[in-house]
């Protein structure tokens, strides 16, 4: 029920609270649109740090890879990003999702 | 995002109050709603409204081409079962996998005993004495199956109050009579008695406990789902 926060115990955005009130830069990627069959629905989300360290999830294990670097490079320069991943994406064969579907992730840097 | 604003946001998420995040795409700006703020008066209160019914977080877009991405969070539903008896058997491993945190309270030691409700959170007390533990809010259900008045009523005087989603009791057309008019007497409204469910459970001829435990469940979840359809069959 809209509780995408919380994934296996872990809940994301306290994580990002935490991380953040521990001095770690922080960037929030959230799920804001899906086609077809996409893993995780709209609204989940991927906190990131300036290491890397992420945890939950925007896609099961397919994109969080590209997700997490291109997170690096908005807690560089502070600028939120729209990423589009999908089987239309040229890219597809390297970070795409296996099942067909296509998101839609906004990454944005915890100020 | 403002860490400000996140921890804002975290603090009305671990007090179990439903919250939107607003957050402006042109910007990049976020802002909270609430569901006791003024709607009307803001450009995305509808989109808002909607979204705090159906729990689903999305992308709103105005005709002025204003879009915004709304985080919808609404406490995780729980039941509360009053009475550790054999329907509550079936009822508190059905409504646990149907994701609903389940906590049954009896103050009949023989009856609430982990023998019986294994991996189930137990709370072997009278209603009324473990009220804050009970915390009932209008995104926790309350079945009331002991059938004693003694222990339901108690129950569901602090659930109507509370506004949950639903309380449902036990017990035949003719024993629901008799609890309206002794929850009158004590002085519950008689609006908040309609919004009682009995006799509990949809009308499937549930037979057995475990088909009665089938039948709340169902009830439960057409309550958390669908509430503005049951306050137009309450109504009708």
């Amino acid at each position: 029920m809209g509780e995408h926060a919380t994934v296996g115990g872990v809940d994301v955005l306290d994580v990002a609270e935490a991380w953040r009130k521990s001095g770690r830069d922080v960037a929030i990627a959230t799920v804001m649109e899906t086609w077809g069959s996409a893993p995780r629905p709209v609204g989940s989300h991927l906190v990131v740090d300036g290491e890397g360290n992420f945890e939950g999830s925007v896609s099961g294990g397919c994109v969080e890879g590209a997700v997490v670097g291109e997170a690096i490079e908005v807690i560089g320069d502070g600028k939120p990003r729209m990423l589009e991943f999908g089987v239309a994406d040229e890219t597809a064969w390297r970070v795409g999702l296996s099942c067909g579907g296509r998101i839609r992730v906004y990454v944005e840097k915890l100020a | 995002m403002d860490a400000a604003l996140l921890a804002e946001m975290n603090a009305e998420r671990r007090a179990r109050r439903a919250v939107v995040l607003v957050t402006d795409l042109t910007e990049g700006r976020g802002r909270l709603v609430r569901p006791g703020d003024d709607l009307a008066a803001d450009p995305f209160g509808e989109e808002v409204g909607k979204r705090l019914r159906s729990g689903q977080s999305g992308l709103a877009t105005l005709a002025d081409g204003a879009s915004a991405f709304l985080t919808v969070h609404l406490p995780p539903p729980r039941l509360v079962v009053c009475g550790a008896v054999h329907i509550s058997q079936a009822l508190a491993p059905m409504a646990k996998i149907a994701g609903l945190d389940v906590v049954i309270v009896d103050p009949r030691t023989a009856f609430a005993s982990p023998d019986r409700f294994p991996d189930v959170r137990l709370l072997a007390s009278w209603p009324q004495d473990v009220l804050d533990e009970l915390a009932f809010d209008p995104w926790t259900g309350l079945a009331a199956l002991t059938h004693d008045p003694k222990i339901d009523d108690p129950a569901i005087t602090a659930a109507l109050a509370a506004g949950c989603f639903y309380v449902g009791a036990l017990g035949s057309r003719k024993t629901h009579a008799k609890r309206v008019e002794r929850l009158l007497a004590a002085g519950v409204d008689e609006a908040a008695l309609e919004r009682i469910h009995a006799p509990i459970g949809l009308a499937i001829g549930a037979a057995s406990p475990a088909e009665i435990a089938v039948a709340v469940l169902a009830e439960t979840i057409a309550a958390l789902r669908r509430p503005a359809r049951e306050a137009r069959s309450a109504a009708a």
